[in-house]
């Protein structure tokens, strides 16, 4: 391959990856505009919630207008799999149902800070960049085909949501969640680039499709150091995954975060912070544990190579090459990996689940009991990975296992609602009541009913009481685990479920059943003020969504129909 | 087909069209909710009063003599899970739905007292109505469980907020058990739905059972009008078996009729799948923990006295009512038809839990000084009569399959059912009217009570021997089924029956000796006892009337919408019971396959018979 030859094939592979990159470039370039309109002390006139909320909506159109384009997927070594930037990112059904859950989820969210002004004017315009830059990073997480972009995007996403859970500047608590949350993500961030390391050490790549190659040829009776160092290696980018998804043990800055941080912060990383790690975690999951039908990995590049790592040219040799050379006994070669991987998953989402709602019990405060609910939340959306990945490598089994990431995805559209609400409906009672303890929403009903009726849906869908959206989606997720037979898993979801009741009823219970106290002043919305219409609007789709979710089904399954 | 689906529809979702509609009254409007929520459950009545003229079959009232289900309708709703919007009624539930409207109707009339956030109230009753009503007429397994949980919360806040002092433990303590049988019956219904399979049914079924199962409604309109008769219904499921094959349709469903032909005629539900025990076994344990409690039987009990003595009046009348009701409409519906096999296994353990909790539940009541907490404890030994009664599997091979006991003891538990419906509502009905006048409950500090209000003494007289189980009133019959049926399955249990009769006897009469007669009134706010007012002695009388009626005319009334339902559950499961005796030696001497083929005309030629 001489030069000329190299140049022309960059840039053409440039210009292709640039037109699949285009909402993240909307996206970069709306954070330029708004960090202008500080710099030049124009944001008086122009507002940077208009430019941000412009920003997200034309990346929504134009993710859209690409959908169109690409109606069913490409012509790529796989139907409807398609890498880019030399095999760093992936562009997938699940990409893209992922950055339109991103950014839908970006504009609501700003249109919430707007609601409650919190960001104020002067602050908005270095806050929405945060947003905006955190989900370009989640974005990147969820179509990350490459460990490297893995790192990257983690990163992306958590330094600008370190400076958002300090945003109210003055206050201890705020700024203590900062650099609690700060300094627990650069460790766990450190642990996951040393695990990334060990792993292209040993595999001499971190191209998730050339990994599975590698690892698939391992002969795992007769390897004895390499073993344990890719099972260092794995646990250790779990530890940065876990991190993200705030899965135990890797929990604690969570409560602490959530408890400093503003509502509206803390809807950001329950949602999207969340759903982006679910997406990575399925992407690294099932990145290592499969091989791509159709690509044969690279072939003739040396095996463990350790001064070849990290080399990224590799991917671009991986994808060209030929076909039809995967049979299924280089397949069962993985079947050591899948079994590591999907256990270790298990165990996590076990623990994580039944931790969380343990732990919520004793809670007072409303943000640290809802940190500890998105904890056990993660727990519940992590099951269906596991019991994907056990299935990964029984092609008859395909179907159930790219049926339970579906599941996962229904849960997750779910889950964007509820804590929308949730958190949204603590922000506005913050503004009105000046504090986040549950004690103090005592008898809260006699005085502004529609907001405590829309809490109470939001709180009963997060137990999972049908007809309500969470029931669907935790439904479809035990539907799954029961298909794939994983009944340890079912079990235990069932009965978090049972027991989460308790402590989001106790909040039920104060608000509803609860005396009013007297020293309150009254706490009044009237009817037609913003944040009502925003909590019934976030509050609707919960019940819809809990009646009409086949829709929602029939979307995760088309999002994930080529993931295997 | 559409007439029904208007009808039953609009029978269960009135009430809560009710609930918005009140949603949108001004708050300080109380005597206007009362109004309109009674009038909302006064027009669902009517409707379903309507429903129970016997009719024809041409219109949608309730046909007599047809032990299948009618007015049945099916909407496609999630397709992707095969689920319906599924709904109609037979000689099971069309008597639990007109008790669920009757009763509503009368504890709304008994709601009057309650004076705190009317409104909200109102509207929490309406919910609650329709989430009962609902679950006696879905006939898809996971419609059926929505409605389960959709009663719930409703339960929950009506005994939290309108409730007696210790309201909030009641209250959460009814959620969380209930709660945990949802999640047990949630497991079982994913473990059964998975293994479902409506290809298996292919060739087991006759045009007629195919055509019970509602399975090939969707089909009906893409076949070509001139074929008619059962070459319609084979076309049915050939179009069917190519939806299935080319992955249109799910083979799995939640159609509990075509799962309780599966569970019958079929072995998808025969996997081992732990201990050694099938798949049925699990499933059976697990919906029979699921509706026990509700039921509640010994030893899930222990929610209902906290919830009963600490709900308002109203509320315990429902709970008492209709919601344990649903208990044993899951186990005659769900449990004993999809797991035969399983409940045939363990009958004696069922006729166990039941008689237990009879003799358990007499002993406790015996022992209560809260009047309202002995009539709690009286349902729980009443509803042992239920669970005995569904379980008193007496068919065997010895008796060459005579199943009329256990007929009679399944009526006997249906009848159970709505006369308990009537007694129990009745007697917490008696009790509240004392406790609103008085404030208290305590057995010891009543007395002489017929002096003051004569005329509500005499109504809870007729109420209360109705509990006792006195001949001529709605208590005896039920009663006396089940006794003489459980004599039959098991002497000694029988015996034990008929020691709870006496037991019974002893506890209604010492407590109604205690707080009706003597010479004086003992307790505090002895100026509150005024005579009953219109309102109380209306409902009143209403509900001795009901028992009366129930009493002197059991066929009229209740046994002849019911019977010919019941029966056929028995004859289906003595029918699976033949079959089944007849593979089992044939396996066992050589696995012999065509077994089955030899046992069906048989079995077929007995259902045909019965």
């Amino acid at each position: 391959m001489d030069f000329s030859q190299v140049i022309s094939n960059l840039t053409k592979h440039t210009s292709e990856s640039v037109w699949l990159f285009q909402p993240e470039i909307w996206l970069c370039a709306t954070i330029v505009v708004v960090l202008l309109t500080r710099l030049f002390g124009v944001q008086r006139a122009i507002s940077p919630f208009a430019v941000s909320v412009a920003g997200c909506a034309i990346a929504l159109g134009v993710q859209i207008s690409m959908m169109r384009a690409f109606p069913e997927g490409f012509a790529g070594p796989q139907p409807g799999r398609f890498e880019f930037f030399d095999g760093l990112l992936v562009y997938d059904n699940v990409t893209i149902f992922f950055r339109l859950f991103l950014l839908v989820f970006a504009l609501l969210l700003l249109v919430l800070m707007r609601v409650t002004g919190v960001p104020d004017r002067d602050a908005s315009s270095d806050v929405f960049p945060l947003v905006l830059g955190s989900t370009l990073g989640m974005c990147l997480m969820a179509s990350a085909n490459h460990l490297l972009i893995v790192f990257l995007g983690v990163e992306m996403a958590s330094v600008p949501s370190y400076a958002l859970a300090g945003m109210l500047k003055g206050r201890r608590r705020g700024s203590e969640a900062a650099l609690k949350y700060a300094v627990f993500g650069a460790g766990a961030a450190g642990v996951m680039l040393y695990g990334i390391s060990l792993l292209g050490g040993v595999l001499g790549t971190v191209h998730l499709p050339t990994m599975a190659a590698r690892l698939s040829e391992i002969s795992w009776s007769t390897a004895g150091g390499e073993v344990v160092a890719l099972a260092l290696g794995g646990l250790m980018v779990m530890v940065g995954l876990a991190f993200k998804l705030s899965a135990v043990p890797f929990h604690f800055w969570c409560p602490d975060v959530f408890e400093g941080a503003t509502a509206e912060v803390n809807a950001f990383l329950s949602v999207a912070s969340k759903a982006a790690a679910l997406a990575l975690l399925v992407r690294v999951a099932f990145g290592v544990s499969h091989l791509p039908a159709g690509a044969d990995l690279a072939p003739a590049a040396p095996t463990a190579t350790t001064t070849a790592a990290l080399s990224v040219t590799e991917a671009s040799v991986a994808w060209a090459a030929s076909e039809k050379t995967i049979a299924a006994e280089t397949d069962s070669g993985l079947s050591p990996v899948r079994s590591y991987v999907s256990k270790l998953i298990a165990f996590v989402a076990i623990i994580t689940c039944t931790f969380g709602n343990l732990a919520a019990y004793g809670q007072t405060n409303i943000k640290r009991l809802l940190a500890y609910s998105t904890i056990a939340h993660a727990g519940y959306m992590m099951m269906p990975v596991a019991a994907a990945v056990a299935l990964v490598g029984d092609p008859s089994r395909h179907a159930t296992a790219v049926e339970a990431i579906g599941a996962l995805l229904v849960y997750a559209v779910t889950y964007l609602f509820m804590n929308l609400g949730a958190f949204a409906i603590v922000a506005f009672l913050r503004n009105k009541l000046l504090s986040e303890e549950i004690a103090d929403y005592a008898g809260l009903i006699r005085s502004c009913p529609t907001l405590v009726v829309c809490f109470v849906i939001v709180l009963l869908s997060l137990v999972g009481i049908p007809p309500l959206a969470g029931f669907a989606g935790k439904f479809v997720v035990f539907v799954s685990l029961a298909k794939s037979q994983s009944f340890l898993l079912l079990v235990v979801a069932a009965l978090n479920t049972a027991v989460s009741l308790f402590y989001y009823l106790r909040v039920v219970k104060v608000m509803c059943i609860d005396p009013e106290p007297e020293s309150r002043s009254p706490v009044a919305f009237s009817a037609l003020s913003p944040s009502m219409w925003y909590t019934v609007a976030v509050t609707v789709p919960v019940v819809l969504l809990g009646v009409l979710f086949f829709y929602v089904i029939d979307a995760a399954n088309a999002a994930v129909r080529h993931l295997l | 087909m559409s007439s029904a689906l208007v009808l039953l529809s609009l029978v269960v979702f009135l009430p809560s069209v009710g609930a918005l509609a009140l949603a949108f009254f001004p708050r300080k409007s109380e005597d206007a909710s009362r109004w309109f929520a009674l009038a909302t459950t006064v027009v669902t009545f009517l409707l379903t009063a309507w429903m129970a003229i016997p009719g024809d079959g041409k219109s949608a009232q309730f046909q007599l003599g047809v032990a299948e289900m009618q007015n049945v309708f099916n909407v496609s709703w999630l397709p992707s899970f095969g689920v319906q919007y599924y709904m109609g009624v037979d000689g099971i539930s069309f008597p639990l739905v007109l008790l669920t409207t009757f009763l509503s109707v009368l504890a709304m009339g008994a709601a009057w007292p309650i004076a705190k956030h009317v409104k909200g109230y109102c509207i929490l009753f309406l919910l609650l109505e329709t989430g009962m009503l609902g679950a006696f007429v879905a006939l898809d397994f996971f419609l059926f469980f929505i409605f389960w949980e959709v009663m719930l919360l409703p339960m929950y806040f009506l005994i939290g907020i309108w409730g007696g002092p210790r309201r909030e433990y009641a209250a959460i303590k009814f959620f969380l058990y209930t709660m945990l049988g949802g999640v047990c019956m949630v497991v079982a219904l994913l473990a059964l739905y998975f293994n479902s399979d409506v290809t298996k049914l292919i060739g087991k079924l006759s045009p007629a059972e195919w055509r019970a199962t509602h399975l090939l409604d969707a089909y009906d309109s893409r076949i070509d009008a001139a074929v008619t008769g059962d070459a319609r219904t084979f076309k049915a499921v050939e179009l069917m078996q190519a939806d299935i094959a080319s992955g249109a349709a799910t083979e799995h469903t939640f159609n509990i009729l075509a799962m309780q032909q599966l569970g019958q005629k079929t072995d998808a539900f025969d996997a081992v799948l732990l201990g050694g025990k099938s798949i049925q076994w699990w499933a059976f344990v697990l919906l029979f923990i699921g509706f026990v409690i509700k039921v509640p039987s010994v030893p899930f009990h222990t929610w209902l006295p906290d919830a009963h003595v600490e709900a308002p009046t109203p509320i315990s009348m429902i709970l008492a009512g209709v919601l344990l009701k649903l208990g044993g409409y899951g186990l005659i519906r769900i449990c004993y038809p999809i797991c035969p096999d399983a409940a045939h296994d363990l009958a004696y353990f069922v006729v166990t839990i039941g008689v237990v909790s009879m003799i358990y539940g007499a002993f406790a009541a015996l022992n209560q000084k809260d009047f309202k907490r002995l009539v709690a404890y009286s349902s729980v030994s009443h509803m042992g009569y239920v669970v005995a009664g569904l379980g008193v599997w007496s068919a065997a091979a010895a008796t060459g399959y005579d199943a009329d006991y256990w007929k009679m003891g399944m009526n006997g538990a249906m009848f159970q059912m709505i006369a308990h419906g009537i007694s129990s509502a009745g007697m917490f009905f008696m009790v509240g009217v004392l406790y609103d006048r008085v404030h208290h409950r305590n057995l010891n500090e009543f007395g002489g009570l017929f002096a003051k209000m004569p005329v509500y003494c005499c109504l809870a007289w007729v109420i209360f021997l109705a509990g006792v189980g006195l001949p001529g009133l709605c208590g005896f019959i039920g009663e006396a089924c089940v006794t003489l049926s459980v004599w039959k399955f098991s002497p000694v249990l029988a015996v034990v029956t008929a020691f709870t009769v006496i037991l019974t006897a002893g506890y209604i009469l010492w407590a109604f000796q205690r707080v009706y007669l003597g010479a004086e009134y003992k307790g505090p706010h002895e100026e509150a006892l005024v005579p009953s007012t219109w309102r109380e002695r209306a409902i009143g009388a209403t509900l001795v009337a009901a028992a009366i009626l129930f009493g002197v005319l059991p066929y009229q009334t209740v046994f002849r919408y019911m019977t010919p339902s019941v029966d056929k559950v028995v004859a289906d499961l003595v029918a699976w019971q033949r079959r089944d005796d007849a593979v089992a030696p044939a396996a066992a001497m050589a696995g012999a396959s065509t077994e089955p083929e030899a046992a069906t005309p048989a079995a077929n030629a007995v259902s045909a018979n019965e």
